[in-house]
């Protein structure tokens, strides 16, 4: 490589850029474990902090409104966006595809205040619906939530699944037929094990952006559905406490041992180039 | 044939309901007047009285300053963005494509890591790492450049900063797939022809690189365009955003009408820039 420049300098760069990333993320994670009552100040090592969050209520309540928001839409996202990705990558040029296309990947691209308010104003306008049907309508909140992260993680599911998909022989599956298997043995028995790593990472990534969303959660939910985000929001627009900074350590760490899970099922059989996209 | 249909209807109806439906609901409250009541706009038709539609809440932000400020500030941050993160993120890949195989599926893992862990904890970490007593004032005062606390945080600063940390590693993995995949043989051809290192690089390795850098920039620029939660943790308060005019006109002002028509207005910028981006990475799809 005597002729690729900036062999060095790339290092270098790549080097800084990481620990650009890196700093502030590893100063968050070590000074959860400070006694300070002031944020990112060492005042010796102590789990106080973290005592503190286990026993705020408030917070627990919300992070376990918002672990099973993002249970059940990343579930659903898996359903609707693998049928969605199998569709797209497998059933030829059907009518109305481009249209199906073009809504499933939507979500992807509109800015997330446009799609909050949107979503938003159809739950405004289907509760109007249905209280001039029958008298009564259900309410805003966990349910509208999980609705639109559902829809979030479709958008994301479909992507992975058709990329997997795009990247397989489609003769695996027609030589199943050939052999004489039905269409629900062939998807069963070769379809579904050949994508099923693409639905495991689409799920945790589903439920990653459901934990980590407070813009369309603030749109649609309603009074009794703030999540955990929404309320992290809210203490973060007063400034950084010593309690955020011990939850923020806590979510990290999950994150990274989804994170690590995802690379591993995705790393079995993806390189780098496949998933970027 | 049949059973296709039927595997493909949830999905379709899923997204009609919950895509297609909300874009033209939105269209429409854009064209209705806002008004007192619970939800507070008057529908622009109904059945018993017509078309009562009127183009008041989008003429108001061609004929409203404050609103053009608003997208024209926007636009530059999300531009500014966009050319900080590039400018970051080409150094990175190209390390990342120089590295060895087996170094970079890890070095790529690293660059996407920080975006599985979530905007809030990043941003806190600038807030604790930036306000007045933090860690880079300290660090600052330490080396005798400055005598008091500078005013880091809630600046135009600030906000950038927040933004390009959070919107790197989109920047970094396109470019990165880009520069992994172009074909080695052409560089190594030029440099026997004589053509030193950097001429290499400007002539051959930047202009095979330019879809992918058009990638990256798009992926970076179009959510930042409509970016909220950024601006309003990090940012000054005079840093009126599209996408904070939007939230203040829906939740302060409950302007519902207003705020769809900025919605749709954010929309219509930002058609040109989606479709660029979807040509491309079409294009490179397989």
């Amino acid at each position: 490589m005597r002729w690729f420049p900036g062999g060095m300098g790339s290092r270098i760069g790549l080097v800084l850029g990481l620990g650009f990333l890196w700093l502030p993320i590893l100063l968050l994670v070590g000074y959860a474990f400070s006694a300070d009552r002031i944020p990112f100040q060492w005042g010796g090592l102590s789990l106080r902090w973290f005592r503190a969050l286990a026993a705020n209520d408030r917070m627990l309540e919300a992070a376990w409104l918002s672990l099973r928001i993002a249970a059940g839409a990343a579930t659903l996202a898996v359903l609707l966006g693998g049928l969605t990705g199998w569709a797209l990558a497998r059933f030829g040029r059907f009518r109305g595809r481009a249209l199906f296309g073009l809504l499933a990947g939507a979500p992807l691209v509109l800015p997330e205040v446009v799609t909050g308010l949107s979503l938003l104003l159809l739950f405004v306008v289907l509760q109007g619906a249905a209280e001039a049907a029958f008298g009564w309508a259900p309410g805003r909140g966990a349910g509208t939530v999980l609705l639109a992260h559902a829809t979030l993680g479709l958008a994301y599911v479909a992507v992975v699944v058709q990329a997997r998909l795009a990247g397989l022989d489609p003769a695996l599956e027609e030589a199943a037929a050939d052999l004489g298997a039905g269409p629900f043995a062939v998807f069963r028995t070769v379809t579904l094990p050949l994508i099923a790593p693409a639905l495991a990472a689409g799920w945790l990534l589903a439920f990653t952006l459901s934990l980590d969303d407070v813009v369309v959660a603030s749109f649609v939910s309603g009074p009794a559905g703030t999540t955990l985000p929404m309320l992290v929001f809210s203490q973060l627009r007063m400034g950084l406490t010593p309690e955020i900074n011990a939850l923020a350590a806590m979510v990290l760490g999950l994150a990274a041992l989804l994170a690590g899970a995802a690379a591993l099922i995705l790393g079995r059989n993806g390189r780098v180039g496949d998933s970027a996209g | 044939m049949m059973r296709r249909a039927l595997l493909l209807l949830p999905p379709l109806l899923w997204l009609l309901l919950l895509v297609a439906a909300p874009v033209a609901i939105l269209a429409g409250i854009a064209l209705s007047e806002s008004a007192a009541g619970v939800p507070p706009f008057r529908p622009p038709f109904t059945f018993d009285a017509g078309w009562q539609g009127t183009l008041e809440p989008l003429r108001s932000l061609v004929a409203d300053q404050y609103y053009l400020d608003a997208f024209l500030r926007s636009l530059l941050v999300a531009f500014a963005t966009a050319a900080c993160c590039l400018a970051l993120a080409y150094p990175m890949a190209l390390g990342i494509a120089a590295s060895p195989a087996r170094w970079q599926m890890p070095l790529a893992s690293l660059v996407l890591l920080p975006f599985w862990t979530g905007f809030l904890p990043r941003l806190g970490a600038w807030i604790g790492l930036l306000r007045d007593g933090g860690w880079v004032n300290r660090l600052l005062q330490a080396a005798g450049l400055t005598s008091g606390p500078l005013p880091l945080l809630y600046t135009e600063g600030a906000m950038l900063l927040g933004m390009v940390h959070a919107y790197l590693p989109f920047a970094v993995l396109p470019l990165a797939a880009t520069l992994l995949r172009r074909d080695r043989t052409v560089e190594e051809a030029a440099a026997d022809l004589g053509a030193r290192p950097w001429r290499v690089f400007c002539t051959v390795t930047l202009p095979l690189s330019l879809p992918g850098a058009l990638a990256a920039f798009l992926l970076v620029f179009i959510p930042a365009a409509g970016e909220f939660v950024i601006p309003e943790l990090l940012g000054p308060p005079e840093a009126m955003l599209v996408g904070r005019a939007l939230w203040v006109e829906f939740f302060q002002n409950r302007d519902w009408p207003l705020a769809a028509a900025l919605a749709l207005a954010l929309l219509a910028l930002l058609v040109l820039p989606i479709s660029l981006f979807q040509r491309l990475s079409g294009r490179r799809a397989p």
